[in-house]
């Protein structure tokens, strides 16, 4: 980073500070400030709207609830509609951005056309998405009779209303899934950095691996008290139809990044494949998908984000008390702004913080870290 | 051109045509519905022309919608000036006259753009109430430009650290000062930083509804995303008020994209952080 520092004052650089400084304080007070107000709230038993009445610290009281508690089971649902929500919305989006991308780049006719067709959508807000694709997920119209139209048999799909659940697991088996998840996480991570002869980084790899595996086998898995009752969770097949008008929204945003840097990979490289031999197909597998590497990890951190905290869409899509659909998102604002439960609605946003910060802050520490070593 | 390259074209734009299509069905059926009368709205005929077009639902919705649409002007164009304003004297800074810890002090403000914002939104609620600026267009616009000052600063920032600092350094020399410089020297070419960031925070904060919903329900103060959602969160709706409601509410961002759309793509690809 450039820095001027030439025939500087200290008097100019004290103005520089200055003039930065109120947004420093405003960011300072409305986010940092207000997250700590908020984990200070998700520690009371604070309800209802007057504020005065003597709100007494609970501890971590409300997460032991929203974790284990009988009549959260709401939360947890919202909390695996989330997960699975962001699992496909981020597949969708990276295979069909690139997809898209890969097509635009084979130096087509009308590119231009194309490439604002598919990223219309982004330009829209979420509100105007959700009310269109409501509409057009109508169990009696919409996509529903498109078969219709060449004389065939209208579908049947429930999409938005579907009640049914697969993929179930009981939540008082969380201990041992997450344990057998980190098991298998850290294993294959040992092995890469194995691979790529970072022996130190395979080592504390694979010794948390074995921790969690000895937890899983030794009991401690099984010891860890959950909910008191068996409680099934599952991907809600009601989360298909907003899954696909959330991609059909930003999957030309990952198109946007796939085609900037497929651009950006020099045509020499590319030709020099070329004069190797390399058919069009074995030049995308071998030279431009793994360049594009960074670029997944980009997006797939700026869709995850987008996706925890997602909120608009499923509000008017499938309407704010639509249990079936929950996310955390709606659940706070419901919890706290319409049942004026405001210390449990900030215990779920803290949880919400949290999921969120654990994706981004190490991106960020590492993204500013690179660019100043450079 | 062998037949093997030929089909191999053929196929690529054969696909392309689909994707297109199926990205185009949505806006197909907005438009189509939003000129139907609300007894022409059948399940069966969804996907039919109108059999008469009928103008008159936007004339409704107009009707309906015109003081949100004026709410959304009125709080997004304030708004994105000063969010942008303040962004480009932030990035000045914290490009051109960088301190100890100004790096640690940019990610910190740069945090604030991924945050969920529930998680701020309950002393935010609180606050704006007790200094009264809840329920109201100054009070959701304060709101828009803190929270916009990150990403705002991010582009600003990212766009003048391709300045040549000799520029700065040569003015230096000449005797301009903090002030001199930005206003002689930076302000003059910054304006292709404004234009990506101001479409970006139009873009961004007209679109915007937790905030919106949360600050201003209720009140006479809702902007355009509120009142489309309360409009069709309905049960009984007639379907040609909130598709031409719809279509209202996207026209602004729409037009934005389609003639500035390069500009804003910038604002979007600048979001991941590294731009």
């Amino acid at each position: 980073m450039a820095r001027f520092s030439g025939s500087s004052t200290s008097r100019d650089r004290l103005i520089a500070m200055l003039m930065l400084s109120p947004s420093l304080v405003l960011l300072g007070i409305f986010v940092y400030g207000f997250i700590g107000r908020t984990a200070y709230s998700s520690m009371t038993d604070w309800e209802g709207m007057a504020e005065i009445v003597d709100i007494e610290f609970v501890g971590l009281e409300n997460y032991r609830r929203l974790f284990t508690g009988l009549l959260e089971v709401r939360f947890r649902q919202a909390l695996v509609n989330n997960l699975f929500f962001t699992m496909f919305f981020m597949l969708g989006c990276l295979v069909l951005g690139m997809g898209l991308a890969v097509l635009i780049d084979q130096g087509i006719r009308f590119e231009g056309s194309f490439r604002l067709i598919f990223l219309y959508p982004m330009s829209l807000s979420f509100i105007v998405t959700g009310t269109v694709w409501r509409w057009l997920f109508n169990p009696v119209g919409g996509i529903n009779r498109l078969p219709a139209l060449i004389g065939l048999e209208p579908l049947k799909v429930r999409w938005l209303t579907d009640r049914s659940q697969i993929w179930t697991f009981n939540w008082q088996n969380l201990p041992q899934i997450l344990a057998v998840i980190a098991a298998v996480g850290l294993g294959l991570s040992a092995y890469r950095n194995w691979r790529r002869g970072r022996t130190w980084a395979a080592v504390i790899a694979a010794g948390v691996g074995l921790l969690a595996l000895a937890w899983l086998l030794l009991g401690g898995a099984a010891a860890v008290q959950t909910t008191e009752y068996p409680e099934d969770h599952g991907f809600n097949v009601a989360l298909v139809g907003l899954i696909i008008a959330a991609v059909w929204q930003m999957s030309g945003y990952t198109m946007a990044m796939y085609l900037a840097g497929i651009r950006g990979i020099s045509e020499e490289l590319r030709e020099a494949a070329r004069v190797d031999g390399a058919s069009e197909l074995q030049i995308y597998r071998h030279v431009i998908l793994p360049m594009l590497q960074p670029i997944t990890l980009s997006a797939m951190i700026v869709l995850g984000h987008i996706s925890l905290k997602i909120f608009d869409l499923i509000f008017v899509m499938a309407g704010p008390d639509n249990a079936t659909t929950d996310v955390p998102g709606v659940l706070m604002f419901t919890t706290a702004f319409r049942a004026n439960q405001f210390a449990k609605g900030a215990a779920i946003a803290m949880v919400m913080l949290i999921m969120v910060a654990v994706v981004i802050v190490p991106y960020l520490v590492t993204s500013l870290r690179s660019e100043y070593e450079l | 051109m062998t037949t093997q390259k030929r089909f191999n074209r053929f196929l690529i734009y054969a696909a392309l045509v689909i994707l297109a299509a199926v990205f185009l069905v949505p806006a197909y059926t907005v438009v189509v519905t939003s000129l139907k009368s609300p007894d022409q709205i059948n399940q069966n005929t969804v996907w039919n022309l109108p059999e008469t077009w009928y103008p008159q639902s936007f004339f409704e919705a107009w009707e309906a919608f015109a003081p949100n649409l004026m709410n959304s002007f009125s709080l997004v164009i304030p708004a994105t000036i000063l969010s942008a304003m303040l962004g480009s004297l932030n990035g000045y800074v914290l490009s051109k006259w960088t301190f100890r810890g100004s790096n640690v002090l940019f990610g910190l403000m740069l945090f604030g753009m991924f945050i969920p914002y529930q998680s701020i939104l309950i002393p935010l609620f609180q606050f704006l109430r007790r200094i009264d600026l809840y329920g109201n267009i100054p009070g959701l616009a304060l709101v828009h430009v803190i929270y916009g000052l990150p990403i705002t600063t991010l582009i600003f920032r990212n766009y003048y650290a391709e300045v040549p600092t000799e520029m700065i350094e040569a003015a230096g020399m000449d005797g301009a000062g903090f002030f001199g410089i930005y206003w002689y020297v930076v302000l003059p070419i910054s304006m292709p930083g404004f234009v990506v960031v101001i479409i970006w925070q139009f873009t961004q904060i007209w679109n915007e509804f937790l905030f919106a919903v949360t600050l201003t329900s209720g009140t006479k103060y809702e902007p355009i995303t509120v009142a489309l959602s309360n409009l069709a969160g309905g049960r009984a709706v007639q379907w040609n008020l909130p598709m031409a409601g719809a279509i209202m509410a996207a026209l602004p961002t729409l037009l934005v994209y389609l003639f500035l759309g390069r500009f804003f793509i910038r604002g979007l690809l600048a979001g991941s952080v590294k731009g």
